[in-house]
C-alpha cells in the first residue's frame, strides 16, 4: 500500500514541479512588456554609450585643430601589442632651439586589446577613448588609423 | 588519464566518438574522446590544447602593468579575479599596502564578476540539459552586471580594471546606486531559476546521484571551487587565506557532502546568494580615499619566488612567479582551476550515459581558454 | 436532433465531384480529383509547416523575453519564407560513405508519412480527403511510418551520432505509439466509432473531454505527453538532442533535404495537435452546452474551420510551451515514464472508461 501511495505521490509531485516551471514561462509569454531585446540599428540615434566605454583610441583636437600630443612616445613603449607608432620630427623654434614634435600618430585598431595603458600613462593627456564601436571594415588596412588630423599643431602651453 | 589512445584496449562492443573540438556542449574547443558501449560511457579521454595561445610565455616578455590585460583572456568569465591575482602578487612582493578603498572595490567587483560568471554557467547548464529558455533568462539577468562593469571599468567582459597598486579609475558616481538596484532585482529573479530548473522533476532525476566525486577523489585530484566544495572539500581561498576585504565580511562557505551533479549545481546557486550578501555588506561602507597608490612607471620585483592564489568563480587560481629582478617576470606559471577540474571528469563519468556526460561536464563549469592558456 | 450545420462543405465538394465525373471518364475523373487533392494538401502542408516554424519562433521568443523574427516583412512575417528560399539554394553536400539510395529516400518517407496522415483529418463538415471508417486507426498507423524515415536517415548517414539518434528515436516511438493508441481507444469506446467524422459529430452536444470527464481528461493528458514524444519534440527530442548528439539523425543532411526533416517535424506536431483537437476537443464542432439553445445557435455562426484551427492552435501552443520550459529527458527515463507510468495509467483508464460507458455515467 505504501508503495502505491508513493507511486501516486511521485506522479503528482512531479507534475506540480513541471507546472511551476510552466508558470514562469507562461507569465513571460503573456507579459510582452518584459522584452529586453534592443533593436540595434533602429535605436542607433538614442544609443548612448557610457563615458568610459572603450570604443577606439582617439586624439581629441580643439576647434583650432590643435592636439596635446608632444610626441614623447611613452604610449608606444607602454603598449603591450605594438599597436601605436609615434613618428616624431624635429623643427626649429623661433628662438633657434631644436624641438621634437609629432609628425604622425599611427594607431592600429586591429591589434589593440583596449588595456588603456596608453591613455593612463600619457603625461599630457593627449589621448582618450572614443565612443564609436562600429568599427567593421572590408579591408584590414583600413584599421590602421592616423590619429592626428592633417595640419594639426600642438596646443599652446603643452610641453 | 594515464591511458592514451594507443595503449587503451577497446572492448569488442565498444566504439569511439569524438565529442569536439566543435561540439555544442563542450563550450569551446575541447575534445573528448569517448569510448561508448551502446549509450554507456566506458572511458573518456579529454584532449586539450586547441586554444593554446602561450599566455604564460607572453607574460614573461611583458612588464607587470602589461601582464594585466593578458590575464583577462585566461578565464574570461572571471576576468577581474585574474587581474586581481597579478596585482596582489606584485603588491605583496613589493610590500605595498593598498588603500582600504581599493580593497573594497576589488572585493565588490570580484563578487559581481562571480555572480555574472555563475549566471552564464547556469545558462549553459540549462542549455546542455535541453532547456533552452534558461539560456535567455540567465543572459537577461547578466546584462545589468555587464552594464555596471562598463560604466566603471570601460569593458564589459575583459575588464582590465586592476593595476598594480590599485585600480585604473575611481568608481563611477552611479556605481553604488546601480549595484544596490541590481541586488534588489536579482534577489527577485533568482527564485525563478529554482522554479525553472532546480525544482524541475526532470532536472532532479537527471542530476541527483550522478557523477559522484568523493571527498578523497576531490582532494587527490585537487579539485577546487564550487565543484570541490560540493564534495565536502573546504577549499575556499576567500576563507582560508583571505585577501582584499574578505576578512571584513561575514559569509558562509557553501559546503555539501554529496558530491553529485545536483549538489555542484546547488553550490553555485547558493554562491550567488552568498555573493549578494557580501556585496550588500560592503557596498554602503566603501571608505573614502585614493583609488590607487602611485607606482613607479617601471615595476621591478625583488628577485625571488612568489605564490599567491585567489578564488575565481571556478576555483583556486594560483600564480607562481619567479622574478630575477628585471622589469618582467622570469617565470610565470598559473595553476588554473579548470585544467585540474577537467582531470577529475574521467573518474566521474564512468558507466554513465552520453546525456550524463554532457550534464556532468556542464556542472564542472569549464572555460576552455583557461585550460589551454 | 434540432442541431443544424450552417456550414456544410459536403455540398461544395459533392458539386465539384459531380462536375468532374460528369465531364470525363471515371478513370480520368479519379486521376483529376487525386491531383487536385494532392496539390491542395501539398500547398497546405508547405504553408502550415512554414507558419508553424514562424509561430514557434515567436512563441519561444516571447517566453524568453525576446522579440523573435522581426526583420523580413512586418513582425518578421515572411522570415520563414526567406529561410525556405535560403535552404532551397543551399548546396546539397554528398556524403561519400553514406548509403546513397536510403540516404536520399529517408526525407521523403518522413514527409510522406505526414502527408498521408493529414488526408484523413476533417477540417470541417465534408472537408476531408478520405473518410475511412477506421480513421483513428489509419492515422495512427500512417503517422508511425515516419520513424522508418528517421531510422533510415540515421543509419544510412554512416555517422555514429546520427546512428545513436536514430536508435533512440526507434525505441522512443515504439514505446509511445502504445500510449497514443491506448489514449485514443479510450475515446473510441466513448464515441463508439473509429470514423473521424462520426467522432466529431458525436460531440455535437458536448465535447468528449467534457462528456467523458475524468477518464477523458486523463486520456487527453496522456495523449499530449505521448504525442509530444511521438513528434520527437522537446522535452522528448532525444533523437535530435542538440547538446548531446549535435543534431542526431539529420546531422549529415544539408539544404532542402534537411528542410524536409525540419518541415516534417512541424507537420507531425500539427497532425498530433489536430488529432487531439478532433478526438478530444470536438474538431470543427462549435462549443455547445446542452440546454442553452440560444448560446449554441450563436456558436454555430462561427465557421467550423475556425473552430478547428483555434483548437489545433491551442494544442500546438501547449506543446510549444512544454518544449520551451522543460529540460530534456534521458533515454532510460523516457522509457521509464512510458512503461512505468503512462502505460499502467492508460490501461486502468480504459477500464474506467469502459465501466463509465456501460453504466452511462457520462454527460
Amino acid at each position: 500500500m505504501k508503495s502505491i501511495i508513493k507511486y501516486f505521490a511521485d506522479i503528482f509531485g512531479g507534475v506540480r514541479t513541471l507546472l511551476v516551471g510552466m508558470k514562469i514561462t507562461g507569465k513571460y509569454f503573456f507579459s510582452p512588456g518584459q522584452i529586453v531585446t534592443q533593436q540595434y540599428p533602429e535605436n542607433r540615434k538614442k544609443l548612448v554609450m557610457f563615458d568610459r566605454f572603450k570604443g577606439e583610441l582617439i586624439m581629441p583636437h580643439n576647434e583650432n585643430n590643435e592636439h596635446k600630443c608632444t610626441g614623447c612616445g611613452i604610449c608606444e613603449t607602454n603598449c603591450p601589442n605594438g599597436t601605436i607608432e609615434v613618428i616624431p620630427t624635429r623643427i626649429e623654434t623661433e628662438d633657434g632651439k631644436k624641438k621634437r614634435i609629432l609628425d604622425t600618430y599611427v594607431y592600429r585598431l586591429g591589434m589593440c586589446t583596449f588595456c588603456a595603458l596608453c591613455v593612463k600613462t600619457c603625461p599630457s593627456e593627449a589621448l582618450a577613448f572614443g565612443q564609436d564601436f562600429e568599427q567593421a571594415v572590408f579591408d584590414r588596412t583600413q584599421l590602421t588609423k592616423i590619429l592626428n588630423k592633417p595640419g594639426s599643431t600642438i596646443m599652446k602651453g603643452v610641453e | 588519464m594515464t591511458e592514451t589512445t594507443e595503449n587503451y584496449q577497446l572492448d569488442q562492443e565498444e566504439y569511439i566518438i569524438n565529442m569536439g573540438p566543435q561540439h555544442p556542449s563542450t563550450h569551446g574547443v575541447l575534445r573528448f574522446e569517448v569510448s561508448l558501449k551502446g549509450e554507456m560511457v566506458r572511458n573518456i579521454r579529454p584532449h586539450c590544447g586547441y586554444i593554446h595561445r602561450g599566455i604564460e610565455k607572453m607574460c614573461e616578455k611583458n612588464t607587470y602593468q602589461q601582464i594585466i590585460h593578458l590575464t583577462d583572456r585566461l578565464d574570461y568569465l572571471s576576468a577581474h579575479s585574474n587581474n586581481e591575482l597579478v596585482c596582489l602578487t606584485v603588491e605583496e612582493a613589493l610590500e605595498i599596502e593598498v588603500p582600504e578603498r581599493v580593497k573594497y572595490i576589488r572585493t565588490i567587483m570580484a563578487e559581481l564578476n562571480r555572480i555574472a560568471s555563475h549566471q552564464l554557467w547556469w545558462c549553459s547548464m540549462g542549455m546542455d540539459m535541453g532547456g533552452l529558455t534558461c539560456f535567455f533568462y540567465g543572459l537577461r539577468d547578466r546584462e545589468p552586471i555587464l552594464d555596471i562593469f562598463e560604466e566603471t571599468c570601460g569593458g564589459r567582459l575583459l575588464l582590465s580594471y586592476n593595476c598594480p597598486g590599485g585600480v585604473m579609475y575611481d568608481l563611477h558616481p552611479n556605481f553604488q546606486k546601480r549595484v544596490k538596484d541590481y541586488i534588489k532585482y536579482f534577489r527577485k529573479k533568482l527564485p525563478e531559476y529554482d522554479a525553472l530548473l532546480s525544482g524541475n522533476i526532470i532536472f532532479l532525476e537527471r542530476t541527483k546521484g550522478l557523477g559522484v566525486l568523493t571527498l578523497e577523489d576531490a582532494i587527490s585530484f585537487g579539485v577546487t571551487g564550487p565543484t570541490g566544495r560540493a564534495s565536502g572539500f573546504s577549499c575556499d581561498i576567500r576563507k582560508t587565506q583571505p585577501y582584499s576585504a574578505y576578512s571584513k565580511v561575514d559569509f558562509k562557505e557553501i559546503l555539501y557532502t554529496e558530491g553529485d551533479t545536483f549538489h555542484r549545481y546547488k553550490a553555485r546557486i547558493d554562491e550567488m546568494w552568498e555573493s549578494m550578501n557580501i556585496i550588500e555588506q560592503l557596498i554602503d561602507n566603501i571608505p573614502e580615499g585614493d583609488y590607487a597608490v602611485k607606482m613607479k612607471p617601471i615595476i621591478k620585483l625583488p628577485a625571488g619566488e612568489y605564490y599567491k592564489s585567489v578564488e575565481t568563480a571556478r576555483g583556486e587560481l594560483g600564480l607562481y612567479l619567479i622574478s630575477d629582478g628585471n622589469k618582467s617576470p622570469y617565470r610565470f606559471k598559473l595553476r588554473s582551476p579548470n585544467f585540474i577540474n577537467l582531470g577529475a571528469l574521467a573518474s566521474m563519468v564512468k558507466d554513465t550515459k552520453i546525456a550524463d556526460l554532457v550534464a556532468i561536464s556542464a556542472s564542472l563549469d569549464l572555460v576552455i581558454p583557461d585550460i589551454d592558456r | 436532433m434540432t442541431f443544424k450545420f450552417l456550414y456544410d462543405f459536403s455540398i461544395l465538394t459533392q458539386a465539384i465531384d459531380k462536375a468532374i465525373t460528369g465531364s470525363m471518364s471515371p478513370f480520368w475523373a479519379m486521376i483529376t480529383e487525386m491531383t487536385i487533392i494532392g496539390v491542395l494538401i501539398l500547398a497546405f502542408y508547405a504553408v502550415v509547416g512554414l507558419y508553424l516554424v514562424y509561430a514557434e519562433r515567436k512563441v519561444c521568443a516571447f517566453m524568453q523575453n525576446r522579440v523573435g523574427p522581426n526583420r523580413v516583412g512586418p513582425w518578421g512575417f515572411f522570415q520563414t519564407i526567406a529561410d525556405l528560399i535560403k535552404l532551397l539554394m543551399k548546396e546539397l553536400i554528398p556524403i561519400k560513405a553514406a548509403d546513397k539510395l536510403l540516404f536520399n529516400i529517408a526525407p521523403f518517407i518522413v514527409i510522406i508519412a505526414g502527408f498521408m496522415a493529414i488526408a484523413a483529418v476533417p477540417f470541417a463538415k465534408g472537408l476531408h480527403a478520405v473518410d475511412f471508417n477506421i480513421g483513428v486507426f489509419y492515422v495512427m498507423a500512417v503517422s508511425s511510418i515516419g520513424v522508418i524515415g528517421i531510422l533510415l536517415a540515421g543509419w544510412s548517414s554512416n555517422n555514429k551520432y546520427s546512428l545513436i539518434g536514430a536508435m533512440r528515436s526507434g525505441a522512443q516511438i515504439v514505446s509511445y505509439e502504445l500510449s497514443v493508441g491506448m489514449s485514443l481507444i479510450t475515446i473510441v469506446i466513448l464515441a463508439g466509432s473509429m470514423q473521424l467524422s462520426t467522432i466529431v459529430e458525436g460531440q455535437h452536444d458536448l465535447w468528449f473531454i467534457f462528456k467523458g470527464h475524468v477518464p477523458a481528461i486523463i486520456a487527453f493528458i496522456v495523449f499530449l505527453i505521448a504525442g509530444t514524444a511521438e513528434t520527437n519534440r522537446g522535452p522528448f527530442d532525444l533523437a535530435e538532442a542538440e547538446s548531446e548528439l549535435t543534431a542526431g539523425f539529420h546531422v549529415e543532411y544539408s539544404g532542402i533535404k534537411f528542410a524536409f526533416f525540419f518541415l516534417a517535424e512541424y507537420m507531425n506536431m500539427f497532425i498530433v495537435a489536430s488529432i487531439a483537437a478532433t478526438v478530444f476537443l470536438g474538431g470543427w464542432m462549435p462549443f455547445h452546452i446542452p440546454g442553452l439553445e440560444g448560446f449554441n445557435h450563436v456558436m454555430d455562426y462561427i465557421p467550423p474551420f475556425l473552430w478547428y484551427f483555434v483548437k489545433t492552435a491551442f494544442v500546438i501552443f501547449l506543446m510549444m510551451w512544454f518544449k520551451w520550459t522543460f529540460p530534456r529527458l534521458r533515454i532510460d527515463q523516457l522509457l521509464t515514464l512510458e512503461w512505468k507510468y503512462l502505460l499502467p495509467i492508460n490501461l486502468f483508464n480504459i477500464l474506467l472508461m469502459a465501466l463509465m460507458v456501460l453504466m452511462g455515467w457520462y454527460f
